[in-house]
């Protein structure tokens, strides 16, 4: 399998990530090296083959829709640059202006 | 001046011959003799003598309260990606530059309330991709064997900073062995439990399937108490398990006599370098002369674990690092509108090995490829389960196998990606089936540590480790000779 220069723009996007056209085309080649690895996967017969879902060690076991609480170690104030009325104010994501 | 052993250390803090501030400024002593800091052997991501100090006078007033437990008094380094509240958790990563955590992790907890004294956060793999310890934003960690060497990875800086004297016990992680594989190469213990076995709750996630908390220690012994006190159920993580935690330190007071130790064939290929497998096969005769059975075994999709770990890890990584988006963790990049800032922040946070790992899972889990690639991987890792189960159910109590195809490497030696991941080769299948596994020394080559590697069934670490015990204890001084 043969990774395209137009593949790795479109994962890019997908992860999020910003790659320059020079960097673009070393990963199209890294990825298309890295999976010619995988292919032999594709010859192993797995009819009728489970997924693997976890480990199979044991089922997820149920619980109450409620966990313990977060014990944390410092205040909440303390993890934002400000806060008022018992809210944080962050920076405004879209225009990175001040909170205040 | 290294440190005694953790069990004599206990002792020695419990019945008030050592004080828990001398054993911690012992402890800073050596890393200032072995030259620990960024400068030379570069173990620690961050650390902070003062901290230290203040977590020994921690232990000791609980200590003076009542809470003496299984690690009392010992220093125990902690892998820079669990979450700990008085130092930074940075994953080794530039995009957490400078974060520190609301809560801590529940096995740094387990520590605390044990007496032991967390010290440092030890440098890895970004993000706990890679086999070497290069791959950080803070640096190459050295290893303290053979400085010109990596100490494999990802959990180097923990393996070093046993290896290099400084602690007895270290707290590393692994997904597809990156306990083991620095255990082996810096010549020391390094343990996984069975999935589940310790809580995941404060780890960093890279892929949560895989992920476990592992132990390193300078001998089984500190590796067996060192577990001791992290495992266990706890209800923060929904993937830990209500089991009973045995006294792991008390396996080696059974016999090797009786026990089936089986040599899978695909762990013994015509590849592998022959000294390693003399040294393989050395242990093994030892252990059949201390009345083992020793039995040869098939693992026939042992070969598939690379192609299927770095399809199934790498889909997980992706899902996981999607929440490193300068939103809500870490350093924030400015870009052109929101997604400008997200793809900013991730390109220029992330490094090179983590970046592809990203674009790999991403790849995989697209429309088109998910069947091909995810799917059928989940598939053959069923059957890499089902080998285990099979030859565990014939009898056979643990596998022997060597840890890694080669000693430690040189620093910037490898540079082909696929290279670096068949480091793995021996030790990812465990990751993949859930098992406990752990490796110690069974002797040098060239004066480079060689680990031989146990694994057992689910929840059976104790048969585990009263063979580990009894290798020990059979090798003696050989096992780093």
């Amino acid at each position: 399998m043969s990774i395209s220069l137009e593949d790795v723009h479109h994962i890019a996007a997908l992860a999020r990530l910003g790659l320059s056209d020079a960097r673009a085309a070393s990963v199209a080649t890294e990825l298309s090296t890295i999976l010619a690895h995988m292919e032999v996967l594709a010859t192993v017969d797995t009819d009728g083959v489970p997924e693997a879902t976890g480990t199979g060690v044991v089922e997820l076991p149920l619980r109450p829709d409620a966990g313990p609480p977060i014990s944390m170690m410092r205040p909440l104030g303390s993890f934002a640059p400000h806060m008022r009325d018992g809210l944080l104010l962050v920076p405004r994501l879209s225009s990175h202006e001040s909170a205040e | 001046m290294s440190l005694p052993s953790a069990a004599e250390l206990r002792e020695d803090t419990i019945t008030g011959r050592r004080s828990t501030t001398e054993t911690v400024r012992q402890a800073i002593a050596r890393a200032h003799e072995v030259r620990a800091g960024r400068d030379g052997l570069n173990i620690f991501a961050w650390s902070d003598d003062d901290d230290a100090r203040a977590h020994a006078v921690a232990a000791s007033d609980a200590l003076r309260d009542g809470h003496g437990g299984g690690l009392a008094g010992v220093p125990v380094a902690i892998k820079d990606n669990i979450a700990t509240t008085t130092l930074p958790t940075t994953c080794g990563s530039r995009i957490l530059e400078g974060y520190v955590s609301p809560y801590e992790a529940t096995v740094v907890t387990k520590l605390r309330e044990s007496g032991a004294i967390p010290f440092g956060k030890t440098n890895m793999d970004e993000f706990a991709m890679g086999s070497s310890t290069e791959h950080s934003a803070y640096g190459p960690t050295r290893n303290p064997i053979a400085p010109d060497r990596v100490p494999g990875g990802s959990s180097g800086g923990s393996a070093a900073a046993v290896a290099a004297g400084i602690v007895r016990v270290a707290l590393g992680s692994e997904t597809g062995g990156s306990v083991r594989q620095p255990a082996a190469f810096c010549g020391v213990v390094g343990v996984k439990a069975t999935y589940g076995r310790v809580s995941r709750y404060g780890l960093v996630a890279f892929a949560s399937s895989l992920d476990h908390v592992g132990v390193f220690g300078a001998t089984v012994d500190d590796a067996a108490r060192g577990l001791r006190v992290v495992a266990g159920h706890d209800p923060r993580d929904s993937t830990s398990v209500a089991s009973p935690v045995p006294d792991f330190h008390r396996a080696g007071e059974r016999p090797l006599a009786g026990l089936v130790i089986g040599r899978p064939l695909e762990y013994f290929p015509e590849s592998l370098d022959g000294r390693i497998r003399a040294l393989c096969d050395a242990a093994l005769e030892r252990m059949r002369g201390l009345g083992a059975e020793v039995r040869d075994v098939s693992l026939p999709n042992t070969a598939l674990a690379i192609p299927v770990y770095y399809i199934v890890a790498p889909a997980e990584a992706s899902a996981n690092l999607s929440r490193f988006d300068g939103v809500r963790y870490g350093r924030r990049v400015v870009g052109e509108g929101l997604r400008g800032m997200y793809e900013a922040t991730r390109s220029g946070g992330f490094g090179a090995e983590v970046t592809r790992r990203i674009l790999l899972g991403t790849y995989v889990l697209s429309a088109g490829y998910y069947d091909a690639y995810y799917r059928k991987a989940q598939r053959v890792r069923t059957l890499i389960a089902d080998d285990f189960t099979r030859v565990f159910n014939s009898g056979v109590d643990v596998l022997f196998t060597p840890t890694t195809p080669t000693t430690a490497f040189p620093i910037g030696a490898i540079s082909d990606p696929f290279e670096m991941y068949m480091s793995d080769i021996f030790t990812a299948t465990a990751n993949l089936a859930g098992v406990p596994a752990m490796s110690q020394p069974i002797g040098r080559l060239h004066g480079l540590p060689v680990g031989g590697q146990f694994m057992a069934r689910h929840f059976d670490e104790m048969t585990m480790f009263r063979a580990a015990y009894g290798l020990e204890r059979a090798l003696g001084a050989e096992a780093q000779a």
